[in-house]
């Protein structure tokens, strides 16, 4: 059983670092995964901060409020990338060679999630840093920060093997990639990112508050500037717990039995 | 005798209303080669991925080294390696980092995986282009890296999928050769092909597959004396001549025509061989009065090997009875467009050979 594991760690760390060489080998997507992320914070701080700030608690500015709030609308896009690198490497033949060979059968799977989850954490500390150059500022402590980055890191961990599932059943990298955009865009937009859930109508509210990626953004803020943390903290546990006991059983067997 | 290497019986596969495999039986004796010999869409490659243990038989057994393909999938997993229709390499890898990659996965460490993948970039003549990204490599280096890739462990058992398809002469005598020594070194191998010509160099026996069933099997020889020996050929100047054309070689004891995409072909098969035929029927057509540009004898080919055992009027299998019209669509197509091109007369000779 150990020994079991240790394969599929070490097939699992394999296969991640395979696909972290793929994302240095394509110095577009490298480009363009770097600037996005750069051009949301830049553009909706000030684009939106503005309009949004007057409806923000008193002595908080828009920045401080959107940088926790972005790196998760960021996380989420990303997330779908899994779906489309998984349908991708479906595509080509590698996948089959990975079949048939006597490697873990999970392998495959964690190794893309994991080089997703490296790719995540680096574009979080690129935002962090150009959030910084504009004037955020983590207000509670190093721990607080670090747990923070966290929060966001362990939430796309967990929206990345949804998206691993939605890789293993769609036809192909292009339906991957729409039917990722469909789920995620409501999703991130229907949540505390962009802006406090009491100024949206009531039914949107009852939606943004039971929302994952709400319980994501208000944890990840409180921990980065202060607020209730332990309420929202323990909902964003018991989602990424869930999702992952259900996603990751699911997608293996889907990977098994690939046609 | 050794015994078998891979046991099939009765395996179907359906995709939706589509039968991929119409109850298969295939056995493979350990340290031989046996050549799935067919046409595109006749099921070869789903067999071969049913053996991989990639695909699960809806119904049927097969094991490998006595291991069941779907209950033992992860022990058979140890003793095979496959090399499928497109090359399963990782373009936006170099070579050798696909080769370092695979050799850990089938679980070599570190230092003996770099060791391999050096040895066998040597051995497959790509030494050069070791550390370049296989997306710059020809067709011809993208199938000896996923060849190699499959040897990184010596595998008992190596499955190939259609090896040479698309590749130019020279980089299929090199897939052949390490083919060959692979066997030497006690490897059992089943290859699939669409040519003849390749089934007849390296396998030891052939198992023709159309429609999802095995219709016949032998070794090489075997087969071609079941289409009859040598071929007569000739290429009508005025394609109305033909049915006087064909009368005037039924009389020297040729077969029935096979059917053809153009008037102006003319295959029969010939009841004797070599340039005494040849003359006959010269004199013939001569005699006739019946124009020729061409007229040549030929080894069979997989189009005649086909064309014998899958024209019959009736179908064995039950699969939709087909004339020899709609015969023609289905099959003369696929092998028009994959196997050698009847284009140029001159080159017919070597008619059996892809290229």
């Amino acid at each position: 059983m150990i020994a079991r594991l240790g394969w599929t760690l070490r097939d699992g760390y394999i296969v991640a670092g395979r696909n972290m060489r793929h994302f240095m080998r394509q110095p577009q997507l490298l480009l363009f995964s770097t600037v996005q992320p750069i051009m949301f914070v830049l553009l909706f701080s000030y684009v939106f901060g503005g309009a949004i700030g007057g409806s923000l608690p008193d002595g908080v500015s828009y920045k401080d409020f959107l940088l926790p709030g972005i790196l998760i609308q960021s996380t989420s896009f990303r997330a779908t990338q899994t779906a489309i690198g998984l349908s991708e490497d479906m595509k080509r033949g590698v996948i089959d060679r990975f079949r048939s060979m006597p490697m873990a059968r999970s392998a495959v799977l964690a190794g893309r999630t994991l080089a997703d989850l490296v790719r995540t954490i680096f574009v979080i500390a690129l935002m962090i840093g150009v959030g910084y150059a504009i004037g955020f500022r983590f207000e509670e402590g190093v721990p607080s920060a670090i747990a923070s980055i966290v929060v966001v890191a362990a939430f796309g961990f967990a929206l990345s093997w949804i998206f691993a599932y939605v890789g293993l059943i769609a036809k192909g990298p292009e339906a991957a990639q729409s039917a990722g955009f469909v789920a995620i865009f409501p999703l991130v937009f229907a949540s505390s990112i962009f802006v406090p859930v009491d100024t949206m109508p009531s039914f949107l509210q009852s939606i943004a508050d039971v929302s994952p990626v709400t319980a994501t953004a208000d944890a990840a803020r409180a921990l980065a500037i202060g607020g209730d943390v332990w309420d929202p903290l323990w909902q964003v546990m018991a989602w990424v717990g869930g999702i992952l006991l259900v996603f990751v059983p699911l997608c293996v067997r889907k990977y098994r039995r690939l046609q | 005798m050794t015994g078998n290497a891979v046991e099939a019986q009765g395996i179907v596969k359906r995709f939706g209303p589509t039968v991929a495999l119409g109850g298969v039986d295939l056995a493979v004796e350990e340290g031989s080669v046996l050549g799935l010999l067919g046409p595109n869409g006749a099921g070869k490659t789903t067999m071969v991925r049913v053996l991989a243990t990639l695909l699960p038989p809806d119904s049927g057994s097969a094991s490998v080294f006595g291991q069941d393909v779907v209950a033992q999938a992860s022990q058979v997993r140890e003793s095979i390696a496959l090399t499928g229709q497109f090359a399963a390499i990782d373009e936006l890898l170099t070579g050798r980092e696909n080769l370092r990659m695979f050799g850990r996965l089938f679980r070599l460490d570190r230092h003996q995986a770099a060791r391999r993948a050096d040895e066998l970039l040597e051995r497959f003549d790509l030494a050069d282009a070791g550390d370049r990204t296989a997306r710059t490599y020809s067709g011809g280096m993208r199938r000896r890296l996923d060849l190699a890739s499959s040897l990184l462990t010596q595998p008992r058992m190596l499955f190939l999928d259609e090896p040479t398809t698309g590749l130019d002469p020279r980089s299929r005598i090199q897939i052949w050769d390490a083919i060959r020594d692979l066997v030497r070194e006690g490897t059992t191998v089943l290859l699939t092909t669409q040519y003849l010509e390749e089934a007849d160099q390296l396998t030891d026996r052939i198992a023709v597959i159309d429609h999802g069933r095995v219709i016949a099997e032998g070794t090489g020889d075997e087969l071609k004396d079941s289409v009859g020996g040598q071929m007569i050929e000739a290429r009508l100047t005025n394609p109305s001549d033909r049915p006087r054309a064909i009368e005037a070689l039924t009389h020297l004891g040729c077969g029935t025509p096979e059917p053809s995409p153009s008037e102006r072909e003319l295959t029969l098969s010939a009841p004797e061989d070599g340039i005494t035929m040849i003359e006959a029927a010269a004199h013939a057509l001569r005699e006739a009065d019946i124009p020729v540009s061409d007229l040549g004898l030929r080894r069979p080919t997989l189009d005649d090997v086909f064309l014998t055992l899958t024209g019959a009027p009736a179908t064995e299998d039950g699969a939709e009875p087909t004339t020899d019209e709609q015969h023609l669509q289905r099959h003369l197509p696929v092998s028009r467009a994959d196997a050698p091109s009847p284009e140029d007369p001159g080159e017919r000779e070597a008619a059996g050979a892809p290229r």
